[in-house]
């Protein structure tokens, strides 16, 4: 194949905040003439996102007051202006918990992605949503996932493969970049693709572990073969990445290799967080460009947001309890300031994936992004009216731009959604009175 | 994997202020004591929490404070008797699980193995923290997609410098043939040594013929020798029988019916607790000959590692975990850059430092009771901590020892800045936070988790702006008897530490208004630090907790039922002598709780890892 034309586009913020510009123009003549699909004929990846922020919002000024295409934004989607056409507003739904506790910033959360309540504290009640979607669509990439924290804590993730087994959150943008774009990258423009030897190799020596191990398994007891189960799952994502650089990654006109990022700080900060947040993005929009995972989840704050000013002695999640609801203004003005700071980073987020151009249209319309919160009124850890909205068509699949209401519903019926859009076979989610079989039907095409 | 004991704490210092009795009657304060002598000490002490709990002024349950800390045992034999535990009650072990190395144990194991100059980069998969211990998370976790990519970029990072040109000579004992093609003969004592080493234990025929091949493969592929032994010690260094410590059982001849870890297991099973490393040549031999399940030969290697230096890192491996350091050690004790100008991570990983020092002096180098711990004067100091405590340091670099005067406020390791940052908010320090982790970690004892469906809107404090310290601001919500029993089993412990702020300065005034540091513990009053810590040294459940925190931590799971006897044997043992950490490690080793099992752990619904 021949690759003689120009490159040239933006990047943006990953270079330590500088703006940096590289070439990239569309590249029609590898395009269908529609350019929803690769000239070779394979299609453009469709993939799959969470954003989380944690302790929810404000219901009465969150929610819009007008369902369908061209909702209302209230005070605090107002950072949504110019994004909104994008993304979808779910609202309404609950966490029904059939008698059990509501264990604070966690059921709200973890009934979100396993469909189940927990039944006790700490309890991880099943495997992930984005698990579940990875294990569908995720075979075919380097990661099967990549899951990303902007705290600086990789123990905090809400992506989990089993209740024992939790994938953490990758939390320095420059280990994200190495662990991207570092030595396993091929580029898929790269015209002079000549696979390592060494690989060829590597494969070879991982099914000599393979092979010993098979004894191993029958000398352990049921927990430990299970863990050792997990072992090998884990070395087949290996094997895979390792065969998928071999046979050299398909074409993909949108793909460059991004700059490294420098001088990076971790932190909880809030203006940290908000720079390792648009630094991670940076990252995983490249890393979709390039097709090297199609289900990520970005972690904005978790469900005890530690999100804090500088010089303030205490956090979001404090706030949410501490502060009193301001009589005149009807809520508490110095928590809703991180609700409204979290949303603003998420339009951010929006905005970036909206702004790449893929194929005829942007890389978000080939994305179906799910961003929800653990609980919609914090400081009573309220799980009912949590809030959920989506961004992307997911290559058509779904309407984007609408608000739906659907006051008292499970909110395992977003879940059911999400894994029916990106193409699982399924029919229901959930267990017990979050079990549904309704999928929101008014955003899908 | 949410650490748990982090996962909760931020909630926790609000919710539990909040609780409710009715939900607090519910879910009375759980204590982990088994034997029935204990458990009259726990009902004691339960019925008087639950009174506390329910709003009453709780009062004073535990008996008289027994003495301090009690003198040398006269007589304390400088060697393990193989005999040991010969009057000790018989135990029924719980299940074993394989563990996965913590990160500690993969660099100290490369490092004994492969030479201490090869580097580590990258970030590990994160250790994961069970039942307040990251011994015990290692018997659940296992490997995830970018857990095991990491470790299969620092087993080649590894490999590739442990051969490198200037080091092979060095690990490799023969000379190949030819360095630009595959020699089976020399490969094939290459993967056999360090195969041994790696797995701890000797390989089988056919996996020394598996890693040849890997060697062969490659060596003839590329044409270099070199290039073969890195594929065959990246692929060693892959395999779950390094990552994971698969210690085998067997049916006991000395007792029908019984499952005993091998003598070989048994070699992992001591180095790991003692030195936190793979066993040494000596050990392996030792397993490997069946010494390890005999009783005098066991004593004998026992003795051999409790003598060694080494035993310092086993010690300081089994207090950072207990006190949760991991934490400090991954960057995330932070303070706020405007509040704590004077705080780094340079400083926070000092005060870990200057903890882990006083604890080795005290309890190895010194063989002084664990109690005193709470109460020691005897200190070490780096430049940067000076800065903070505002005593001079003469040395420019590195640590030099310190001792806090008489009437200084210092003394004991709850005074140490490590503990006091650790348990703290990045903006305030937290009686809640620091009063708990004394509670749970120090005392072995639950405190209820925070119940849900709390409204806080009913907790709106209108004087909240006006409340300037943490025991005014705590106040409020004793003022309502719903709170207060619940905080009064945290609270009153970390009151007597609030003349020192979030990093662990002293202050005298939070806001401008004089600080109280005087509290309450099991009952005994005390008016400051210091007479915490001398409360601490005191209490009747501090040496019985370390005890139990030690057993979890050297068996890497909960403590079983039938395990209950023994720990009452060992704490009457080490009441007598003094709670001193060698003695501990004898009769825990020793014992059929360290070796013997219950069989393999089963898996539990719900718990699957695939």
């Amino acid at each position: 194949m021949s690759r003689t034309i120009d490159r040239r586009t933006f990047l943006r913020g990953v270079a330590g905040g500088a703006a940096i510009s590289v070439g990239l123009p569309l590249l029609d003549c590898f395009l269908n003439d529609s350019g929803t699909a690769l000239a070779q004929g394979g299609p453009l990846p469709v993939r799959f996102g969470t954003w989380f922020w944690g302790c929810g919002m404000n219901p009465q000024r969150w929610i819009p007051t007008t369902v369908g295409p061209d909702y209302d934004l209230p005070p605090e989607l107002a950072s949504l202006a110019d994004v909104k056409q994008y993304v979808n507003v779910l609202s309404g739904m609950n966490t029904i918990l059939d008698g059990r506790p509501n264990y604070p910033h966690q059921t709200g959360i973890m009934t979100n992605i396993t469909g189940t309540v927990p039944g006790a504290d700490g309890e991880v009640s099943g495997t992930s949503l984005d698990v579940l979607i990875s294990r569908a669509i995720g075979g075919g990439t380097r990661f099967r996932s990549i899951e990303m924290a902007a705290t600086g804590r990789p123990t905090q993730t809400y992506s989990f493969e089993s209740a024992g087994v939790a994938n953490p959150s990758a939390v320095s943008p420059l280990d994200l970049y190495s662990r991207i774009f570092g030595a396993g990258f091929a580029d898929p423009n790269d015209r002079d693709f000549m696979p390592d030897p060494r690989l060829v190799l590597r494969q070879s020596a991982l099914s000599a572990i393979r092979d010993d191990a098979a004894r191993l398994e029958r000398r352990l007891g049921s927990h430990d073969r299970q863990r050792l189960d997990q072992y090998f799952t884990s070395l087949r994502q290996l094997e895979q990445q390792l065969e998928l650089s071999l046979s050299g990654p398909p074409p993909l006109d949108a793909c460059v290799r991004p700059p490294e990022p420098k001088g990076e700080d971790l932190g909880t900060d809030l203006p940290q967080t908000a720079k390792t947040h648009q630094m991670m993005t940076e990252l995983l929009v490249f890393a979709l460009l390039c097709d090297q995972t199609r289900v990520f989840n970005m972690l904005f704050s978790w469900s005890l947001s530690e999100l804090r000013n500088p010089g303030a002695d205490i956090s979001h999640h404090q706030l949410t309890h501490d502060e009193g609801v301001d009589e005149e203004l009807g809520y508490q003005p110095n928590a809703t300031f991180f609700a409204l700071a979290s949303m603003e980073a998420w339009a951010g987020f929006v905005t970036r994936l909206a702004s790449e151009p893929e194929g005829a249209g942007t890389l978000l319309d080939n994305c179906l992004v799910m961003a929800h919160s653990d609980s919609s009124f914090a400081k009573s850890h309220d799980v009912n009216l949590i809030p959920f909205m989506t961004a992307g068509s997911a290559g058509g699949r779904i309407r984007s731009g609408i608000h739906v209401a659907a006051p008292g519903d499970p909110t395992t019926r977003v879940g059911l959604t999400m894994q029916q859009v990106m193409g699982l076979p399924v029919s229901e989610f959930g267990t017990r009175s979050m079990l549904t079989s309704q999928p929101i039907s008014e955003i899908l095409t | 994997m949410v650490d748990e004991r982090f996962a909760t704490l931020s909630d926790l210092d609000l919710d539990l202020e909040r609780i409710t009795a009715s939900r607090v009657a519910d879910r009375p304060v759980k204590m982990r004591m088994q034997s029935k002598r204990n458990r009259t000490a726990a009902l004691v002490l339960l019925f008087a929490w639950v009174l506390g709990c329910g709003g009453g002024s709780g009062g004073s349950a535990t008996g008289p404070a027994p003495g301090g800390p009690a003198d040398p045992p006269p007589g304390a034999s400088p060697n393990t008797p193989p005999d040991l535990l010969a009057d000790a009650p018989p135990v029924s072990p719980g299940p074993a699980a394989m563990r996965r190395l913590t990160e500690a144990q993969y660099r100290a194991s490369v490092a004994d193995v492969l030479g201490e100059d090869v580097e580590i980069g990258g970030r590990f998969e994160p250790d994961s923290r069970r039942d307040g211990l990251l011994a015990v998370g290692t018997s659940f976790v296992s490997v995830t997609p970018a857990g095991f990519e990491q470790y299969d970029a620092i087993a080649r990072s590894v490999a590739e410098q442990a051969l490198a040109p200037e080091r092979r000579a060095a690990l490799v004992a023969c000379p190949p043939a030819s360095v630009a093609a595959a020699d089976d003969a020399c490969a094939s004592d290459f993967v056999r040594r360090y195969g041994r080493r790696l797995l701890r234990r000797s390989l089988a025929d056919d996996e020394i013929a598996r890693g040849v091949a890997v060697a062969r493969e490659t060596a003839t592929a590329l044409g270099d020798f070199y290039a073969g032994l890195e594929m065959a010690l990246a692929t060693l260094l892959l395999s779950p029988e390094f990552l994971f410590r698969v210690e085998n059982s067997e049916p006991d001849p000395d007792h029908a019916g019984r499952q005993r870890f091998t003598s070989t297991a048994m070699a992992s099973r001591l180095s790991y607790l003692l030195w936190n490393t793979a066993p040494d040549e000596d050990l392996l031999a030792a397993g490997e000959r069946g010494d390890l399940v005999d009783d005098a030969l066991l004593a004998a290697e026992l003795d051999r590692l409790l003598d060694s230096p080494r035993l310092e890192d086993g010690v300081r491996v089994f207090f950072s975990d207990l006190y949760g350091f991991d934490q400090i050690r991954q960057g995330l004790v932070r303070k706020d850059a405007t509040l704590f100008p004077a705080y780094s991570q340079a400083l926070i990983e000092d005060a870990e430092e200057q903890t882990l020092r006083v604890v080795a002096e005290h309890l190895v180098t010194e063989d002084e009771d664990y109690r005193g711990l709470f109460t020691t004067r005897r200190s070490f100091m780096s430049r940067a901590l000076g800065v903070v405590y505002r005593v001079p340091v003469v040395s420019g670099t590195g640590f030099e020892p310190y001792e806090f005067p008489a009437g200084s406020d210092r003394a004991g390791v709850l005074t140490h800045l490590s503990l006091l940052a650790l348990y703290s908010h990045p903006g305030r320090s937290s009686p809640t936070l620091r009063g708990k982790f004394v509670r749970e970690v120090l005392l072995c004892q639950d405190v209820p988790p925070p119940p849900g469906n709390i409204d806080f809107s009913m907790f709106d404090d209108p004087a909240s702006g006006t409340r300037r310290t943490a025991r005014d601001r705590l106040q409020a919500h004793n003022d309502n008897p719903a709170c207060a029993g619940c905080h009064g089993l945290m609270d009153p412990i970390g009151l007597g530490l609030e003349k020192m702020d979030s990093m662990g300065a002293s202050r005298e005034t939070e806001n401008g208004a004089a600080i109280d540091p005087s509290g309450q513990l099991n009952g005994v009053a005390f008016e400051d630090a210091i007479g915490l810590g001398e409360a601490m040294a005191a209490d009747e459940l501090v040496g019985p907790c370390f005890v139990r925190s030690f057993l979890r931590f050297a068996v890497g799971r909960e403590v079983a039922d039938g395990e209950g006897e023994l720990l009452d044997y060992v704490n009457q043992r080490l009441g007598e002598s003094g709670y001193r950490m060698r003695e501990l490690i004898r009769l825990i080793v020793m014992s059929d709780a360290f070796r013997s099992t219950s069989g393999p752990r089963l898996a539990v619904e719900g718990e699957e890892a695939s």
